[in-house]
């Protein structure tokens, strides 16, 4: 198995190293406006294009690159434009909210997703309607929305939850729950409409095999059947919706990070976009790529620990 | 050939006709489809016509207007803090969320479908290639890809929506090149291959018709994703101050929501409507167009009709099981109730083998399964009892019923593959049942289920014991599942067609197996086959059925030799004599006389 | 002695193995075969065996990896897509399952008139030919405008071979037509089936599991197992005294419908199988 993560991961580098490079190209092209940006556009043509050239701007975009990942894979990031701090640090302190406030999300998510999901699909019933219903509840209203919603009810009206700001975990506990309860409800609401929709459909599915009328034959007892065997030959499918679900809510991430203004990492992408700070965006650019390649790779072990016909290594 | 025409049209019932209803009346009988679509269309074809409509420009800004409340001259639901009117920008707003939906699901669709196609039509090498490429699309961070290449695209909503599109494709490949390999799969596909077929015309005849409803419903969800998708850049402030958009109109409003909430509210409704609708219509468009999902039903419960007779009382107390005019129904899709077991009656009386015979639709499965109590959640007794040990199983709770099954009365199915749990291993499996039958212990469980993989005739049981279903083959899945059933010594052994899946000389081992297995422990078999060579070598009396009924039983020798029901008669001479060559030599026909002539 | 139609030579096919790194594992290990013009040569095996590919080959579904397959004394081995579309109308198909070798989307119309434009029909021959196939195959003339679903499997399996006849071809390979038919529609298909084949003088490569269904339509018959051909002769001799151990194993096998003689058989299979054992210790012993 070892030789097959190892084989993964390389796999992964050489898919970030070919995505930053990508990215970098297309980036290239608004090379020409970041000496202005970084002084202004009310200074003069001179300073700004002494700026340029000193930043190593002119250069052929693929020496600039090269120069870009030699520092890279020695870990080195380079420095923001704007706040000359240490990108590394900073992508990884942002990271490290973003991170939070996902993972809690994701778990709810998937626990809830899960135990309606099974029930849906083994009592049908009200209970399934309901849940359909929850589902499409989440698809229907747009994100943005649910989230302006909810801080104007939570916060503003109802003063039940700060609106806006983020305390860490390690300042004060409590403090730092309830400054993301609405982030995460709102990543929630939206984690459960896709995936309990593809639990109780795989469920169903699974249900109707011909396997679990056989292991009913034998006097296996519902519950055994439902938890132990059903579900755990739907759990592969769900999987992947899984791994999905969790890229996407750090894209979610970033809409709401903005509207409760925390210091995440897609704020953090965003702004320095907005401001052309190239060695942030590749810096994170970086960190978001392997972070996919990460997620997927533990996926597909799960997923072969899991289902053993899956097992690619 | 007349005589065939007329003896085809005897035996071969023909099928009742279902009602063709094409897909696209299917969509127009749905109400939320209708309903969902005409808002859409009503709606989106106000953003072309604002030009028209719309009494400003979308940015024309005056000073009067500023923060004006709805109703004012000129400004009918009211101007935002820049003096602009907020009807004009709204249907302005319209084209640009049109245009985010439009780009972004159809630049996807294009590349999705075009990649499905291929990669799924012409084999495993161009693929993997073509997967890799999707790999790589998929490693590119989703919506950080967007943020990050704002210095490019200066938030312009078109290329940000082309980016988004390619970002999509993945997911429309995967389901194009599912659905496209399903259909290559088909035999089908072969036969118009060896009629000579063009691929061209092999994909647009047969795959694309196939292909088309996944992606349309796809296309509804795309598009919203791809409208909210823009309005959450929209919002952050991505993109030109100069293009209306929900998003920018919502941000606007935010702030002022004190101010004025109406600002607020317009633009969030729009969108809502936009996004709900497409959603919902989505949602119409997979029902009408893939129709019949597998739907949930609450596991163990069978259903009995109201009018059913209430439980009897088993009048032959000799025999172990007695059917007595077991009527069983399924609810058609309008509600009424089709019989597929119109009083069916026999007896089992211990160490007999009975053969349950008939042909596709005779019901001698689904007599099967209403013994063990494991028919689908849909189906209805509509009368008669199923007497054992004296107590009529339909009136047994599921638990009562669980009891029994596995202990005294065993399943064998047909199909070995799909009858074990893929993700265990054998021995688990077997270790499971065994103990759920017995009570056993686990280590005794385990005990048993090696001595049992052995008995029934596995060369290496330690090792089977590890393995998983897909390594293991055919013949050895069902000598697998026999040792599962056989387990707890059961009363009846209930056989569905056990060999029919397999090869004849292993089909001839099996039933040895069973044989001896029968006479071993002292079961009495309950056989279902459509095979009279498999009923002449194990069974003792038969039941032959015919649709839903049984039209003659007794002992297998005397059936054989003098049958009394036509349908018995007819089906024995259907089996092909085994004196029965050919005789006249090959046929040396001259060029012409080749053709088909009438 | 006029050449034969069908002529394979030391045929193989591979088959690329499943996974990441399987080796590739041989089907077929060089099979011989021919079958003469209007003659039925039965292919008899167990699942796996090779039979169906030997048929895939034929057709053109499948690459061999070696060998020679000759139609008509020319090499068809690796014939191109354009001569494949020639050779349509001359080798065509009957495929086993009624339900999936049908498109469920056209009318019984389209399906038989498809092979029949790509040979360059005009659409209103094409109607008048597929009105005349469906009333050789003994289906109501309507049908041309109902879809496969409407119909049952016996129903659909005569469709398939209208489908086959449409071009009046010479080979007709037929894939175990009728194993996936009910007992009384098989009889019916089969005796379809036989009467087509005398009055066109087609020959048909006829390919079971079936020793029985084999008997009953083959002038010859050849058995395979394990992609090796183990017997071939003249189809009364092989299906009911055969030579070879493997055949004499399938032949016992299979059950016959006399309670009475069947327990004979089943003796005779004991007894087989106990001799063919004792025959393969010897042998061992010897080497």
């Amino acid at each position: 198995m070892l030789p097959y993560i190892l084989r993964r991961l390389g796999i992964g580098l050489l898919l970030a190293v070919l995505v930053t490079l990508i990215t970098f190209w297309m980036l290239s092209f608004s090379f020409d406006g970041i000496a202005a940006g970084i002084l202004g556009p009310a200074s003069s043509p001179e300073r700004i294009d002494a700026l340029q050239e000193e930043m190593g701007l002119n250069r052929p975009v693929i020496i600039q690159y090269g120069e870009w990942l030699f520092h890279a894979v020695q870990g080195d990031f380079g420095i923001s434009y704007f706040t000359s701090e240490p990108v590394v640090g900073a992508v990884l302190d942002r990271l490290a909210v973003t991170l939070s406030i996902v993972l809690v999300a994701l778990l709810l998510s998937v626990i809830v997703s899960v135990v309606l999901g099974v029930l849906a699909a083994s009592r049908a019933g009200v209970i399934d309607k309901t849940a359909q219903g929850i589902s499409l509840l989440g698809l229907i209203f747009p994100n943005l929305l649910i989230a302006i919603v909810l801080v104007l009810l939570l916060s503003l009206n109802l003063k039940l939850l700060p609106a806006t700001g983020f305390t860490p975990f390690s300042e004060d506990p409590l403090q730092w729950l309830r400054s993301i309860t609405i982030p995460v409800i709102v990543l929630v609401i939206n984690g459960i409409s896709n995936m309990m929709a593809q639990v109780r459909g795989t469920m169903v599915g699974e249900l109707q095999s011909d396997y679990i009328r056989t292991l009913r034959s034998r006097g296996i007892s519902t519950g055994a059947i439902v938890y132990k065997h059903a579900l755990r030959n739907a759990a592969a499918p769900a999987l992947i919706v899984l791994s999905l679900e969790f890229i996407q809510m750090f894209g979610g991430a970033l809409i709401i990070e903005n509207v409760f203004a925390l210091p995440g990492f897609g704020s953090f992408a965003f702004n320095s976009a907005l401001q052309g700070d190239i060695p942030v965006i590749m810096g994170v650019t970086v960190f978001s790529t392997l972070l996919v390649v990460c997620v997927n790779l533990v996926t597909d072990l799960i997923n072969g620990w899991l289902n053993p016909k899956a097992r690619v290594y | 050939m007349s005589n065939l025409l007329s003896e085809a049209t005897l035996i071969e019932e023909e099928k009742p006709t279902a009602p063709r209803r094409s897909a696209f009346r299917r969509i127009i009988s749905d109400p939320q489809a209708v309903i969902t679509g005409a808002i859409l269309i009503i709606v989106s074809l106000l953003g072309p016509l604002a030009p028209l409509i719309a009494g400003h420009g979308p940015n024309d800004a005056s000073l009067d207007a500023v923060n004006a409340p709805v109703g004012t001259p000129g400004y009918p639901l009211g101007g935002d803090q820049s003096g602009r009117d907020v009807l004009s920008r709204l249907l302005y707003s319209i084209n640009t969320a049109l245009e985010s939906g439009l780009i972004g699901a159809g630049v996807a669709i294009v590349i999705g479908m075009t990649a499905g196609l291929i990669g799924g039509y012409f084999g495993a090498r161009i693929r993997a290639i073509i997967e890799q490429v999707f790999n790589l699309i998929m490693t590119f961070p989703g919506l950080l890809l967007l943020i990050v290449l704002m210095p490019l695209t200066r938030g312009d909503h078109r290329t940000t929506m082309l980016i988004f599109g390619v970002m999509l494709s993945p997911g429309i490949y995967r389901i194009v090149r599912n659905v496209t390999i399903g259909v290559r799969n088909e035999l089908y596909v072969d036969a118009a291959l060896v009629s000579g077929v063009s691929t061209i015309r092999i994909l647009g005849r047969h795959v694309m018709p196939v292909v088309i409803g996944p992606v349309i419903i796809q296309a509804a969800f795309l598009m919203g994703g791809a409208i909210n998708v823009q309005s959450g850049l929209a919002f952050l402030g991505v993109g030109s101050a100069e293009i209306p958009s929900f998003g920018a109109m919502i941000a606007s409003g935010f702030q002022n929501l004190y101010v004025e909430p109406f600002q607020f509210a317009w633009p969030a409704l729009l969108l809502g409507v936009f996004t709900a609708c497409l959603v919902l219509l989505g949602n119409a468009l997979r029902d009408a167009l893939e129709g019949a999902r597998p739907k949930p039903t609450k596991v163990g419960k069978m259903l009995r009709a109201a009018d059913a007779a209430a439980a009897g009382v088993q009048t032959e107390a000799t025999c172990l099981l007695e059917v007595r005019n077991l009527k069983l129904a399924y609810p058609s899709p309008t509600g009424e109730l089709n019989e597929v077991l119109s009083g069916v009656s026999f007896t089992l009386s211990e160490g007999e083998t009975l053969g349950l015979v008939g042909e596709s639709g005779s019901g001698k499965t689904q007599t099967a399964f209403s013994v063990l109590g494991l028919l689908p959640g849909e189906a209805v007794v509509t009368g008669g009892s199923i007497f054992f040990d004296g107590r009529d199983l339909l009136s047994l709770s599921e638990n009562e019923l669980r009891k029994i099954r596995g202990r005294d009365i065993a399943y064998v199915p047909q199909e070995p593959m799909s009858n074990l749990d893929p993700s265990a291993t054998v021995g688990a499996q077997l270790v499971e049942g065994i103990r759920a039958s017995t009570g056993a212990a686990k280590s005794e469980a385990k005990q048993r289920a090696l001595e049992l993989l052995e008995r029934v005739g596995i060369p290496d049981p330690k090792r089977t014991f590890g393995q998983y279903a897909h390594e293991i083959s055919g013949g050895m899945a069902q000598r697998v599942l026999i040792a599962g059933a056989v387990a707890s010594r059961p009363r009846i052994l209930i056989a569905d067609e056990p060999t029919t899946a397999l090869d004849v000389t292993i089909q001839a081992e099996i039933l040895d197996l069973l044989r001896d297995l029968q006479e071993e422990m002292g079961m009495a078999i309950i056989l279902v086959t459509h095979n009279f060579g498999v009923v002449a070598d194990i069974c003792s009396k038969l039941a032959v059925m015919k649709t839903g009924e049984v039209v003659e039983a007794g002992d297998v020798v005397e059936v054989f030799q003098s049958p009394q029901h036509e349908y018995t008669t007819m089906l024995l001479n259907s089996i092909l004599d085994e004196s029965d060559v050919r005789t006249d030599p090959p046929v040396n026909v001259t060029e012409q006389s080749n053709e088909v002539s009438r | 002695m006029t050449n034969p139609l069908l002529e394979i030579e030391d045929l193989r096919v591979t088959f690329p193995g499943k996974g990441f790194r399987a080796k590739p594992h041989e089907v077929l290990h060089g099979a011989s075969l021919t079958i003469d013009q209007g003659e039925v040569l039965g292919l008899v095996g167990e699942s796996g065996s090779g039979k169906t590919t030997i048929g895939r080959a034929v057709l053109g579904l499948v690459k061999p990896s070696g060998g020679t397959i000759r139609f008509r004394g020319e090499d068809i081995t690796h014939a191109s897509s354009a001569r494949r579309r020639q050779l349509a109308r001359e080798i065509q198909v009957v495929f086993q399952d009624p339900y999936s070798s049908l498109n469920p989307a056209l009318t019984i119309g389209d399906i038989l008139s498809e092979p029949l434009i790509i040979q360059g029909y005009t659409k209103n021959d094409a109607r008048q030919r597929v009105k005349t196939l469906l009333d050789h195959v003994g289906l109501p003339k309507d049908a041309a405008e109902r879809i496969p679903k409407e119909f049952s499997g016996g129903q659909r399996q005569r469709v398939a071979i209208a489908r086959a006849l449409a071009p009046s071809p010479k080979l007709i390979v037929c894939d175990e037509p009728v194993s996936a038919l009910d007992l009384s529609t098989q009889a019916l298909v089969l005796k379809l089936l036989v009467d087509i084949q005398r009055e066109t003088g087609a020959a048909y490569l006829f390919i079971s599991h079936d020793l029985g269904v084999v008997r009953h339509i083959s002038h010859r018959v050849t058995v395979i197992s394990k992609g090796d051909l183990v017997e071939t002769g003249p189809a009364a001799q092989v299906t009911s005294e055969p030579e070879h151990p493997y055949t004499q194993r399938l032949l016992l096998a299979a059950p016959v419908a006399d309670p009475l003689m069947q327990e004979k058989r089943r003796a005779e299979r004991k007894r087989l199988i106990e001799a063919q054992r004792q025959q393969d210790e010897q042998a061992g012993a010897v080497a």
